[in-house]
């Protein structure tokens, strides 16, 4: 009872990423409160989801295995998930803030009216005082997230509604083995005791899904652009400089508008968020919006020609400079060092 | 046959165009100093509408939002690209609502249109950025849902069967009437204001905003019945206080806090060959590279 729940998504038997993060971000947050972390796979030929979440320290696995639970829809998820919850009465619940979560969480939060917040980017445990009500709230999760665009930071609480529900994007969140060794509790769930056959009404007709093709957030080098680098032709410079270091590159969200970079690319809030060992930003102001996605990284260097850019304020080196003149420079000299 | 859409709609703060003059110095935003605009995804869901509209015999398109009074704008909006008319919920019952308190109020609103057969709605609006509200209404009215459409490919009085963009990928599904569908800005941009309907709707208008228009036009609605916007405020839909505002909301903002990064020591260097040089040297004598 009052544990906290991640929904796991599932896609031909392989837990998404997000999922993991949240595990891993779940179990530092029950230890805190003292509670057990329990994980939920709805979906089909299930077996192999137990060795996937164990060690990330899951006590309770829920299975949910039926022919009919995938491909993902949205009701049947919904009704066994609510279900559950009212059995269980669980004080949080995360949900990966991906197509799928962003789908089945708000039918779930409104079913059980207990209070959702959407793509956070950082989760901790506080205490909340109800002035008003002169009620004070301990061990509440608070739900951090950017909102107005990004120009404000807002911390979300739910007081008095249960399940505390809250979506995170891929990437935001560390993942983390806790144990490779352990082992929890399966239980097998009875799903037609959960979902009505009335859930079963869309019909997916069609169905292509990519596995993506980048690897930006495992990538301990990252060579990014921005709208300064001028063109797509440009971005090739960028290329030669992450071949020649073994590195993936990204882009800020004025250089994908422009088409300079695909949207896979992206890095900011809205994009994939990375932490890097090292961050080369290259024709990149540095609004707010992008650094979200990239402050986290151990060593940033800014490589723009307005030595004003705010990117500068956050960076390790500045290198005042056109892309075009310091980047061949760059590959030049490490070819000629690193041998 | 009568087959109802209607699209949710609502009216935002520009927040993609945050100046510094439309932060305060304690951090919070200055909504007055930001244009009140159509949110973008609600204009993809209206052109969807609209388009069904001409598909489905005896169609017509109704744009709801619940906002304060001048939101009605939105709806003359979408009259003059199309919608046959529109409703404005408003009240300061209403104020204060976080998704849920907004999405039980909208439900109401639609229960009391009677048989509606597909709402369509924006996938998120620009200031909240949840994408909550379009699930919410749906499984508050029963009604099941398909998000994150690109297009509506084909709908009957019975079915509707729509191309969904995910993240990593298409679907397409289809599912039973009335459905709720959530529109993504991939989908098509909506068509341009129609010069002649701009000008036949042009004093639509609330029953608030014609008080405030004097006498002189009472004639005009009378005479025209369809430049009236539905205006409903609290006592015109069947609810429960405990679920509207901001007793309805379970959410609460703790503290906002501006966005500030802590600024680096950081070392400066020009383009110059020798500076671009030490500096790779550094890198590769410290392992960040190679
Ligand atoms: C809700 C919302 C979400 C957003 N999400 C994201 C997000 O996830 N990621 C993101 O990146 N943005 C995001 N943005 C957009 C963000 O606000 C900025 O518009 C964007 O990051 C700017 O990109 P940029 O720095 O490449 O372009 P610009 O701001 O145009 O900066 C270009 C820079 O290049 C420099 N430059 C020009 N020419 C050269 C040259 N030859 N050599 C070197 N330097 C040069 C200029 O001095 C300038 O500093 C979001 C915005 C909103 C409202
Ligand atoms: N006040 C409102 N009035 C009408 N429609 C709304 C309102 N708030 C949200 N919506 C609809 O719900 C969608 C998602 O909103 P949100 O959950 O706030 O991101 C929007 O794109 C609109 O279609």
């Amino acid at each position: 009872m009052n544990n906290l729940f991640v929904y796991l998504e599932i896609e031909d038997g392989i837990v998404g990423d997000v999922s993991l993060e949240l595990l891993t971000k779940g179990r530092t947050l029950a230890d805190q409160l003292k509670c057990k972390l329990e994980a939920v796979a709805a979906g089909y030929k299930l077996d192999k989801i137990g060795e996937q979440v164990f060690p990330f320290g899951v006590d309770t696995l829920y299975l949910a295995d039926d022919k009919r639970l995938a491909p993902y829809t949205t009701l049947p998820h919904t009704s066994l998930l609510v279900n559950l919850f009212k059995e269980e009465k669980p004080q949080i619940a995360f949900m990966g803030a991906t197509s799928i979560g962003r789908d089945l969480g708000p039918r779930v939060s409104s079913a059980l009216f207990s209070g959702l917040t959407a793509d956070c980017t950082s989760l901790e445990i506080g205490t909340y005082e109800d002035k008003k009500a002169g009620k004070v709230y301990d061990n509440l999760l608070y739900q951090i997230r950017p909102a107005f665009g990004g120009n404000i930071v807002a911390t979300i609480v739910n007081p008095d509604c249960r399940p505390q529900m809250a979506t995170v994007r891929e990437g935001v969140m560390k993942k983390e083995i806790r144990n490779a060794k352990h082992v929890g509790k399966t239980v097998i769930m009875d799903v037609a005791k959960y979902v009505p056959d009335t859930d079963f009404v869309i019909e997916v007709i069609e169905r292509h899904m990519e596995k993506s093709k980048l690897n930006i957030k495992g990538s301990p080098i990252i060579v990014s652009g921005g709208y300064g680098v001028g063109s797509a032709d440009n971005f090739k410079l960028l290329f030669e400089l992450a071949a020649t270091l073994g590195a993936e590159v990204g882009a800020s969200r004025a250089a994908v508008d422009a088409g300079f970079a695909d949207h896979e690319r992206q890095i900011g809030q809205t994009g994939t968020t990375v932490r890097p060992k090292l961050y080369i930003a290259c024709g990149i102001s540095g609004q707010i919006q992008h650094i979200a996605g990239m402050q986290e990284s151990a060593m940033i260097i800014a490589i723009n020609n307005d030595p004003k850019a705010p990117i500068n304020a956050i960076a390790d080196y500045v290198i005042t400079g056109s892309i075009e003149e310091v980047l061949p420079k760059m590959i030049k000299f490490y070819k000629k060092n690193s041998k | 046959m009568s087959f109802k859409i209607v699209v949710l709609a609502k009216q935002v703060p520009d927040t993609r165009n945050v100046g510094k003059d439309a932060m305060k110095a304690d951090g919070t935003v200055n909504r007055a100093a930001l244009p009140a605009i159509y949110n973008p995804e609600d204009l993809n869901a209206l052109e969807q509408a609209l388009r069904l509209k001409s598909q489905v015999a005896g169609a017509t398109v109704h744009v709801l939002t619940m906002g304060p009074a001048r939101a009605a704008e939105i709806i003359r909006e979408s009259m003059y690209r199309g919608a046959d008319g529109g409703y404005l919920l408003s009240g300061r019952e209403f104020a204060g609502s976080d998704t849920l308190a907004t999405s039980y109020a909208l439900a109401c609103a639609i229960r009391k249109m009677g048989k509606v057969d597909v709402i369509v709605c924006g996938r998120q609006a620009i200031d909240g950025d949840t994408a909550q509200v379009g699930p919410q209404v749906a499984e508050k009215l029963g009604m099941p849902q398909i998000t994150y459409a690109e297009e509506i490919l084909d709908c009957t009085a019975s079915k509707i069967t729509v191309k969904r963009r995910l993240e990593r990928g298409v679907e397409v599904v289809s599912g039973p009437i009335p459905m709720v569908v959530t529109v993504n800005s991939s989908a098509p941009e909506c068509r341009p204001r129609h010069a002649k309907l701009t000008l036949k709707y042009k004093r639509a208008a609330t029953l608030t905003e014609k008080q405030d228009a004097g006498a002189d036009y009472t004639d005009l609605y009378t005479v025209h019945p369809y430049l009236t916007i539905t205006e409903w405020g609290i006592n015109d839909i069947e609810h429960d206080i405990k679920w509207l505002g901001l007793t309805g909301s379970p959410t609460k903002v703790k503290q906002i806090e501006n966005v500030v990064f802590t600024a680096k020591e950081s070392k400066r260097l020009t383009a110059n060959d020798e500076e671009i040089e030490d500096l790779m040297k550094e890198l590769i004598a410290n392992h960040t590279i190679g």
